[in-house]
């Protein structure tokens, strides 16, 4: 657990970001989503940081919702804690001991990228680690470098 | 059992009182694992052995296992009930997005029993059940349509499943199905006449839990090998790829495609329906249940344009699986593409088994031809590739406007008691026959089966890959060894096509970071010990091993063996009985 952590936030320091390559290809299997909440070493998906879901079901195509690193982002700015700072190059770090559970930065991300923890009454956020692509067979998602 | 994991959370749903409670069952969960196992006792506590399978005392049981949600291809529910088919033990398994909404909505198994008067649709949440009125869903004749206006009133996008029957779950035919997802059902054995008697429309499952493990480090480690034997595996490259479609072709080749109601085992339409061709001219997209990176499901699309207006053109998007293809193709002797889609579309919007379906169907046509039942009954022409009439007939099967349609909704093992033909009512135990006149592994395969279903056992596969059948005996023995192990990636709940990744080894390695501490010989022993209560509980519904009946169109069409012998046959069902009989006897 911990050597994996220290993975991520030496992926994180390289400044790449999961991006959508193609959602074209997506066959809904979820697996990148069990994957984002396995970060913790737990099973389900109430931990996820991305979203498969279908546009009207699932003959119609299928959307990938997960953060896409604003440059300046709005879900920081609307929080009143600063518990969501801004990251390097886009997207936003988030301090969970200085969030206080008002919800604002989910109603703030347009593309509905701010999930909600139910278990911790916390915002999860993709910290842009690229764990999840590395089980997409199907490469939907992959880790962009930010230049 | 690690002490804070949801699976022994049993939810208890009374439709006549319209109430709900959970029962933590550590006692069902520790000793049967999950999915059939635990189902089949749920089952056991719930119904007095001669319940009628559409009256309100039906228990209807939903389960999921251990594996599920945590580990790749554990993507299957099982549902295990009283079927009207057959009028034994029903079991049909669906995926789709099922699976994980059970088990993330917190729960191993959910119990319905009683029945609502008015019709209702169900939305269960983590620790709530809605009761949900659904008086004008009640009648929509598309089952599409209903899973559209589900989707946009219902919570949990992308986290949730949608089951629900068609019209002819409405109608009580015994084998009308469930859908879930559009893509994926509880096909086989009538699960939706079953949920119809009930009057509910749908289920709507939504759940997003943690499930907790005990040995993190260990978890992500055999995650990351048994998902790279996923992607890596044969299994993956043949289901991905053109799906289970790919069948056709080499089974028409080696003379086991079922075609015109058995009148043949080779169709010389298959080039046309193969998977090959539909993938190269109509296939859309591929989809996979949540948490399998396999992707099976193979979607075609079909434009038809509409007859009152220039360039307007409704496209239709149909899944296909070699199942469909053979029992509303090759069986009924259909060989253009767009008719059988056209086929598999009518069946799926009214909510009918495909298998069970077409094999009425094909039946039904033979009886015509040979002047057994006459237009008087059948109201239209049944004739080998006349679509448009087959058409008519599903509907008159959904409508039962008399008394012929009325017993071809019970299967061909009804129908043909009334009308004759029993010779070729290509039922086994009452159930439809698959797709595979392979040799003697299928025959008995489908006959002792527990569900009478070629993956009970799939002796269908063993008679591909053999030269010569061993002793009736040894082939019976082999047959149960299969399906006494399938009983327990069943219980997992492990999707069949995953069989291969899902050794015994692998299966134990999977389930000691969840803190279970089983050998390989405890788990094939837990494997054998469900096998033997399925069938103890088939013989109280009712079941006798000693009066199989095979019909015997199958001794009369070859097969990559030969023409089968009788003979052989009968001693093979016979040791099966002694077996049985021998277990039973030493059992207690
Ligand atoms: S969560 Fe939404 S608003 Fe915040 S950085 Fe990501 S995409 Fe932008
Ligand atoms: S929920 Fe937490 S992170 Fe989001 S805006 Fe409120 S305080 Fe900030
Ligand atoms: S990049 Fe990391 S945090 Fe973001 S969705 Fe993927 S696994 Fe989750
Ligand atoms: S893993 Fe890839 S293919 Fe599967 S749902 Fe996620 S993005 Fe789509």
């Amino acid at each position: 657990m911990e050597c994996f952590e220290k993975n991520m936030s030496t992926l994180v320091h390289e400044v790449k970001r999961l991006a959508v390559l193609d959602s074209e290809r997506c066959v809904g299997c979820q697996l990148c989503m069990f994957a984002c909440s396995r970060r913790f070493g737990e099973g389900g998906l109430a931990k996820s940081a991305i979203l498969v879901r279908s546009v009207g079901g699932i003959e119609k195509g299928l959307t990938v919702i997960v953060c896409r690193a604003c440059e300046n982002p709005p879900c920081a700015r609307v929080c009143p804690t600063d518990a969501l700072g801004q990251r390097k190059h886009g997207g936003v770090i988030f301090d969970s001991s200085k969030c206080i559970g008002c919800g604002n930065c989910v109603r703030a991300c347009d593309i509905g990228a701010v999930f909600w923890d139910d278990e911790t009454n916390k915002p999860i956020i993709c910290v842009h680690c690229g764990y999840c692509s590395r089980f997409c067979h199907y490469k939907v998602i992959g880790v962009e470098k930010i230049k | 059992m690690n002490p804070r994991e949801p699976l022994k959370r049993v939810l208890y749903i009374d439709l006549s009182k319209k109430s709900f409670w959970i029962d933590e069952r550590e006692d069902l969960f520790e000793r049967w694992l999950g999915g059939v196992g635990v189902a089949v006792q749920l089952f056991k506590e719930e119904a007095s052995k001669n319940v009628d399978p559409l009256s309100p005392e039906n228990p209807v049981i939903f389960s999921v296992g251990p594996l599920t949600s945590l580990y790749p291809l554990a993507s299957k529910t099982i549902a295990i009930f009283k079927s009207p088919l057959t009028g034994n033990l029903g079991e049909s398994h669906a995926g789709g997005r099922s699976a994980i909404a059970l088990r993330l909505a917190g729960y191993g198994a959910t119990v319905i029993k009683g029945a609502s008067q008015l019709p209702v649709y169900l939305v269960i949440k983590e620790e709530e059940v809605e009761f949900r009125d659904a008086s004008a869903l009640w009648g929509v004749s598309n089952a599409i349509t209903v899973g559209r206006i589900l989707r946009e009133t219902a919570p949990g996008q992308g986290v949730r499943t949608i089951m629900r029957i068609g019209k002819a779950g409405e109608k009580l035919v015994s084998y009308a199905a469930v859908m879930t997802e559009t893509y994926r059902h509880f096909g086989r054995l009538g699960l939706g006449a079953v949920l119809g008697s009930k009057k509910v429309k749908g289920i709507i499952i939504y759940g997003k839990h943690t499930i907790p493990v005990e040995d993190k480090k260990k978890y992500r480690e055999v995650y990351d090998r048994l998902y790279k034997l996923s992607v890596e595996s044969d299994a993956m490259k043949r289901y991905h790829d053109i799906g289970t479609a790919m069948n056709i072709l080499p089974l028409n080749y080696i003379g086991a495609l079922p075609t015109r109601n058995l009148n043949s085992s080779r169709f010389e339409g298959a080039e046309e329906i193969s998977g090959e061709n539909i993938a190269e001219k109509k296939l859309a997209r591929r989809i996979a249940c949540a948490h399998c990176p396999v992707a099976c499901i193979h979607i075609a699309s079909i434009r038809e344009p509409y007859p009152d207006e220039p360039y307007f053109y409704k496209t239709t998007f149909i899944s296909y699986d070699h199942e469909l293809i053979y029992s509303l193709g090759s069986m009924l002797g259909v060989k253009k593409i767009d008719n059988v889609l056209r086929l598999i579309d009518i069946v799926e919007a009214f909510g009918l088994d495909a298998i069970s379906a077409g094999v009425s169907l094909a039946w039904a046509t033979e009886a015509y031809k040979r002047g057994i039942v006459t237009i008087n009954e059948t109201l239209v022409e049944l004739d080998w590739g006349n679509v448009e009439n087959y058409i008519e007939a599903i509907k008159y099967i959904v409508e039962q406007p008399n008394h012929f349609y009325t017993t071809l909704a019970k299967g061909t093992r009804e129908a043909s008691k009334h009308y004759g033909g029993q010779e070729f009512a290509l039922n086994f135990g009452g159930n439809e026959m698959p797709g595979y006149h392979t040799g003697y592994g299928a025959i008995i395969g489908y006959s002792i089966g527990s569900r009478h279903s070629h993956l009970d056992c799939a002796g269908y596969r063993v008679d591909q890959t053999i030269k010569e059948p061993p002793s009736p005996e040894e082939y019976v023995e082999m047959l149960i060894k299969e399906e006494e192990w399938r009983q327990v990636l069943t219980s997992l709940v492990i999707c069949l096509f995953a069989r291969t990744i899902y050794t015994v080894e692998n299966v134990v390695d999977a389930l000691k970071p969840l803190g279970y501490d089983c050998t390989e010989d405890e788990l094939k022993k837990l494997g054998e010990e469900i096998y033997l209560e399925k069938q103890k509980l088939k013989i109280e519904l009712g079941f006798n091993p000693r009066e199989l009946k095979i019909p015997s169109r199958v001794f009369e069409t070859s097969t990559p063996h030969g023409l089968l012998r009788r003979d052989y046959v009968e001693k093979a069902l016979q040791h099966y009985a002694e077996l049985i009989e021998y277990k039973i006897n030493t059992s207690d």
